[in-house]
């Protein structure tokens, strides 16, 4: 039992502790979002002192400690940092509990990370629900009719889907008779099903955990949570579960299915085959849906539906290339940095805008371009991320994941994928059209304040960075891509 | 010199471009010279940078050096690079533009504060930004090691150009001009596009030493090479502004002059003598591309010249100078191409010297022709016109501008010992040895170009003062130029700052001694593999003993300056009887330009395409691809609305569907898997 290779989990959860407690005795609440940064700022410090470690097994198999899980933590305490700074403003708008606001990022991030390493059911489920609790409270935090509304369906759908994840847990865990997943390979590798119908439980088993991830990552058909909780929840919280939520749910998918499932031919099951229908059906879905929307909050609701359509189709490539050929993970892994810079960018661009115009509706996004020329600039930059057009992270990450698809036979998903970009541009662009070339309702000016500018840049320059030069990032994904099996 | 050093020659620019625009323009006050001292530091720094890595290619083996490359992407097994190219075509183009360029930008300081068409903003932030990024687009493309890259740049030059033509937006003509440029530049673009994706298709390369070598193994040959090489020369003879592409240079001086002398001598137009020259490996192997080359040349420099004969506006007389000599640029270049075409065992080194007769010419009317026009800039400032029937007497008046202009038209007419002689002499020397048809034409261009460059100079400086723009402008687009670009105008012509008169001294004595880098064979040497032949005298002098050339040349000069002070100063002879009588015929169809406009616009653009092609392609558009797109639209839209009904907000409706998702998948799968 070697806590040290714990220390940035436990350093979120004994920040987490402090913030409740510092919120009882303080009454300057600022000092709160300086402790929460500080916190992740030495979990930070901690990630990075374990990288010598990297590549063992902790605490009887159950986590690992590899270049995949270093990834995941670095990348879920930014997006928490940036959601923190983000929330500077909008905390104000809560009466009361601005300490639990805090410490339910922290420790969402905390299950989060946890999910990103973990290498047993028990565990994956346990750290699951660490981060959709915490997400369920925070969804609820405004207290208002719409906030609530949203909070209660999402728990109850999250509640379903744990359900139907359990279950198929259990299927799995009934026929191979193992939670750890190195230990299921090669448990199912050693019966060696010839035939799809030999072992109709352990398919079972497998499509309910495909349902019950595909809940966090906001496939089709499992969506259905994500359009009237992204208009009701406070929209920090919607930015963080967009992105957070969603990443952590890639990194549990392609850990179990890369380690425990990672020889189809065994299962006689095509796995890669699920995802890539599911990708066609979330970005055909996501997109159509996407065009009639008029609030800009659902719009990228199911703008991250067609996102993680663009993801599955990476998740396909990962269930029919070679084990060896790393294309696979670390597009994903590309890709989910870009799409994570871009969303966060362009919430915290609609946090900026909406406090100040008291409207999540396009059309009171007219002229924004002449009142608040910076805000429109970088929102305008992160939807052309989204789009996947020049010179944006999104078009090297769409380039990488369908040029990883394409050699791996996904020529005809990839056709799909791009043909829907296509189709997405058109609602992206109304935004963009809205802003600087419609007549602004009022020409006064939209103030922000000096975080939300902070992290809006942030966000936006990463984004062109990444557009720019993509080398760095490449060779980082490629070096994260490496996932310890045992 | 660091490798890494080199790099900021082009990221200078960059930086005074991104400085202007995003931080001096939003919070500084437009009145601010700012901008223009931030350019010319930058543009400073990258020409010191440039001289110091002329001297670092001058001493280096084989005068090359190798910058290591940067990887761009490097995805499976695609790697896409940056990569620089330093050898001594690469040294010697970085120093002329930016020395050239820092000339401009100091000048447009004096140039610029009276902007007259918009007194309230001089424009002062979006015209150095644009000139910074003008400057740093052609810098990268000199430095640009694959083709991917020149194509990129070449691009962004057009575009500067198009901002900077039109920066007087608010002028139609300016802004027809812009248009006009850009629309006929990209015409020889595609050519260069095409060219590219071909030699793609063939040899799954952009790298441009890559494909030199696979040239000269002749892996890369036949009729690829040959529409590679003629696909690129396209895009060469837009930029060039090569016949039959020529159109839109000469209205592009309705942009300020300083960026019309930039435009003119080291950027754009030189883009394209430059890119034949950097991808000349690939013309050496395809007499028919060379020949090519050096016909289109030939004929451009005298067809150009003698619509320059007859041009009443100072710049336009300099911009078909500029069509002309570019012409004899790609002469050049295409002549001396044809001599080592038949050798064998042509090494790297022999064909980038066999550039250098192109490039020195380049390199020595960079200098007096941008002299030329910032000399046209500060008469202009004086009489307040360009209109030469206007102007006279203006020597006395303006003693630095006429002194430096009639210095610069010495160089240009190819007087002994001014820099354009030796430049010039070289080009005819080629072109006896392997065109000698071209020659006789080249040399008849030679008597024009003395001809028109002193009849300029002496209606503009000798004679008695016409009094600048008093006189009625004689047609509307003169009207509109001169109205606009000069009120405040002052009835007593005089010198101007010390800041516009600067650069032409630099200019000037730059336009007498830059030739005699190349009296020994010096220029010669460095840019191939030839030695150092001659001591100075020798060149110097020893040119008139070799052979009748050289002696034939100067008088041919002679007899146009001759002919000119005949007519335009002294008067023996009128010009306007010449006009009426037996020469009203060739007057005519020079001073209507060969009547190209009225063909391109009256019957290519209106006749053929608007009338003919356009039309079909707008029925098509409207009736089969219109209906499609709308039927595809709506069909996305509907069902967009069919989706939102399902998102009822009911939340057991949610539940059911999740159920419903994983049976459809279940059953999917035990189906069909």
């Amino acid at each position: 039992m070697d806590f040290t290779l714990l220390t940035p989990e436990l350093t979120l959860l004994v920040t987490a502790i402090a913030v409740i407690l510092l919120d009882l005795f303080i009454s300057r609440k600022g000092f709160l979002t300086v402790v929460s940064l500080l916190g992740l700022a030495i979990a930070t410090v901690f990630t990075f002192g374990l990288r010598d470690d990297l590549s063992q097994a902790a605490f009887s198999k159950m986590l690992a400690v590899d270049n995949f899980a270093f990834f995941f933590k670095l990348l879920f305490i930014g997006i928490a940092a940036m959601v923190i700074i983000a929330s500077t403003d909008y905390v104000s708008k809560f009466k009361n509990f601005r300490g639990e606001y805090h410490a339910l990022i922290l420790i969402a991030t905390l299950g989060m990370m946890l999910m990103a390493a973990t290498t047993e059911l028990i565990t994956v489920y346990v750290s699951l629900e660490v981060a959709s609790i915490s997400l369920y409270a925070l969804s609820g935090f405004l207290k208002d009719g719409k906030s609530s509304e949203s909070a209660v369906k999402y728990m109850i759908l999250g509640a379903v889907s744990s359900a139907v994840l359990l279950y198929g847990m259990a299927l799995v865990f009934g026929v191979t008779g193992k939670t750890q997943i190195g230990e299921i390979a090669a448990s199912i590798q050693l019966s060696g099903y010839s035939n799809l119908l030999d072992n109709p439980a352990l398919i079972m088993g497998i499509v309910l955990l495909v349902a019950g991830f595909g809940f966090k990552i906001a496939a089709i058909p499992f969506q259905m949570w994500v359009p009237d909780v992204y208009e009701g929840a406070p929209t920090p919280v919607v930015g963080f579960l967009s992105v957070g939520s969603k990443a952590a749910g890639f990194a549990i998918i392609v850990r179990l299915f890369f380690t425990a499932f990672e020889f189809p031919e065994s299962l006689s099951l095509d796995w890669g085959a699920i995802y890539a229908v599911l990708a066609i059906a979330g970005m055909i879905i996501g997109n159509a849906s996407a065009i009639a929307q008029s609030n800009i909050k659902r719009l990228l609701g199911y703008s991250s539906i067609a996102q993680a359509g663009y993801l599955l189709v990476g998740l396909a490539t990962l269930g029919i290339a070679p084990a060896n050929e790393v294309i696979g993970r670390s597009s994903i892994l590309f890709f989910l940095i870009s799409y994570a810079l871009a969303n966060l960018g362009a919430f915290v661009a609609i946090i900026a805008i909406s406090n100040k115009i008291e409207s999540d509706e396009i059309k009171d996004y007219a002229g924004i371009g002449k009142r608040a020329p910076v805000l429109a600039l970088c929102l305008t930059v992160c939807l052309i991320s989204l789009i996947g057009m020049l010179p944006t992270a999104g078009f090297m990450a769409k380039f990488y994941i369908f040029n990883g698809a394409v050699q791996n036979g996904l020529l005809w998903l990839v056709i799909i994928a791009v043909l829907n970009s296509v189709i997405s541009a058109f609602y992206y662009l109304r935004v963009v059209k809205a802003m600087w070339f419609n007549e602004p309702a009022s020409l006064e000016k939209v103030p922000s304040s000096g975080a939300l500018r902070f992290s809006l840049l942030i966000t936006t320059l990463g984004v062109l960075f990444m557009g720019i030069v993509p080398n760095l990032l490449l060779t980082f994904a490629e070096w994260a891509a490496r996932i310890l099996r045992f | 010199m660091p490798t890494n050093l080199m790099w900021l020659i082009f990221l200078l620019p960059v930086a005074s471009f991104v400085i202007v625009s995003a931080l001096i323009k939003p919070f500084i006050n437009n009145e601010s010279k700012l901008p223009g001292y931030v350019t010319i530091l930058a543009i400073t720094g990258s020409f010191a940078l440039s001289v110091w890595a002329l001297v670092t290619v001058m001493s280096a083996e084989g005068h090359v050096i190798d910058v290591p490359a940067i990887t761009w992407l490097n995805i499976g097994n695609l790697t896409i690079s940056i990569n620089m190219i330093m050898d001594s075509l690469t040294a010697v183009m970085l120093v002329v533009v930016t020395f050239v360029s820092l000339m401009v930008q100091i000048y447009s300081l004096g140039y610029l504060h009276r902007d007259p068409v918009n007194t309230v903003d001089t424009g002062f932030p979006r015209y150095y930004a644009w000139m910074s990024l003008f400057t740093a687009s052609m810098l990268g493309l000199i430095i640009a090691g694959n083709l991917l890259m020149m194509f990129m740049f070449w691009e962004m030059v057009g575009l500067c150009s198009y901002l900077l033509i039109g920066f007087w937006f608010h002028k139609p003509a300016a802004a027809n001009a812009a248009k006009k440029a850009f629309i006929v530049t990209r015409l020889g673009d595609f050519g260069f596009l095409a060219a590219i994706l071909l030699i793609f298709a063939n040899t799954h390369t952009f790298d441009t030493n890559a494909l030199r070598d696979l040239a000269m193994t002749g892996v890369l040959a036949g009729n690829v090479l040959t529409w590679a090489a003629i696909g690129i020369f396209a895009g060469a003879a837009g930029k060039s502004a090569q016949f039959p592409l020529h159109v839109w240079l000469p209205d592009a001086m309705e942009g300020p002059t300083p960026v019309s002398a930039l435009i003119h001598s080291a950027t754009m137009v030189s883009a394209g003598v430059f890119l034949v020259a950097r991808t000349f490996p690939l013309f050496v192997f395809s007499t028919q591309a060379l020949t090519t080359v050096a016909i289109i040349g030939g004929f451009t420099a005298i067809f150009a010249a003698s619509m320059g004969m007859v041009m009443n506006d100072i710049k336009r007389v300099l911009a078909y100078s500029t069509i002309s000599q570019l012409g004899f640029m790609m002469l050049g270049l295409g002549a001396s191409g044809l001599g080592i075409a038949h050798e064998s065992n042509l090494t790297a080194e022999i064909i980038r010297g066999a550039t250098a007769v192109g490039i020195f010419h380049l390199f020595t009317h960079a200098f007096f022709k941008s002299l030329l026009f910032l000399g046209s800039g500060s008469v202009n400032h004086a009489s307040g016109t360009f209109d030469m029937r206007k102007m006279g007497g203006l020597g006395k008046a303006m003693p630095w501008t006429c002194i430096t202009f009639v210095i610069g038209s010495l160089s240009l007419a190819g007087i002994w010992p001014l820099a354009g002689f030796w430049s010039k002499d070289e080009i005819l020397a080629k072109a006896m040895e392997n065109q000698p048809f071209l020659f006789v034409l080249a040399l008849i261009t030679v008597f024009m170009t003395a001809f028109y460059m002193f009849r300029a100079v002496f209606m503009t400086f000798s004679g008695e003062y016409k009094g600048g723009e008093v006189h009625e402008p004689h047609d509307a687009q003169e009207k509109a130029s001169d109205h606009e670009e000069h009120n405040a105008h002052t009835t007593q012509p005089h010198e101007s700052p010390a800041i516009m008169v600067l650069p032409l001294v630099l200019l000037s004595i730059l336009a007498i001694v830059a030739g005699f880098w190349n009296i020994t064979g010096a220029f010669s040497a460095f840019m191939g593999h030839e030695t150092e032949s001659k001591t100075i005298i020798q060149g110097l002098f020893g040119v008139f003993t070799e052979n009748w050339l050289p002696i034939a040349s100067l008088l041919v000069a002679i007899s146009g300056i001759f002919m000119a002070y005949v007519m335009y100063s002294v008067k023996w002879l009128s010009p306007s009887k010449i006009a009426d009588g037996f020469f009203k015929p060739l007057y005519i169809l020079f001073s209507r330009k060969y009547y190209m406009d009225e063909l391109y616009e009256n019957i290519i653009v209106s006749k053929l395409l608007l009338g003919g092609l356009f039309k079909g392609f707008q029925k098509l558009d409207e009736q089969v691809i219109d209906g499609t797109v709308n039927g595809a639209g709506s069909g996305t839209r509907n069902s967009g609305n069919v989706l939102r009904k399902l998102q009822n907000g009911q939340l057991q409706f949610y539940g059911l569907f999740i159920g419903i998702g994983i049976v459809a998948i279940a059953v999917c799968l035990f189906i069909f898997g």
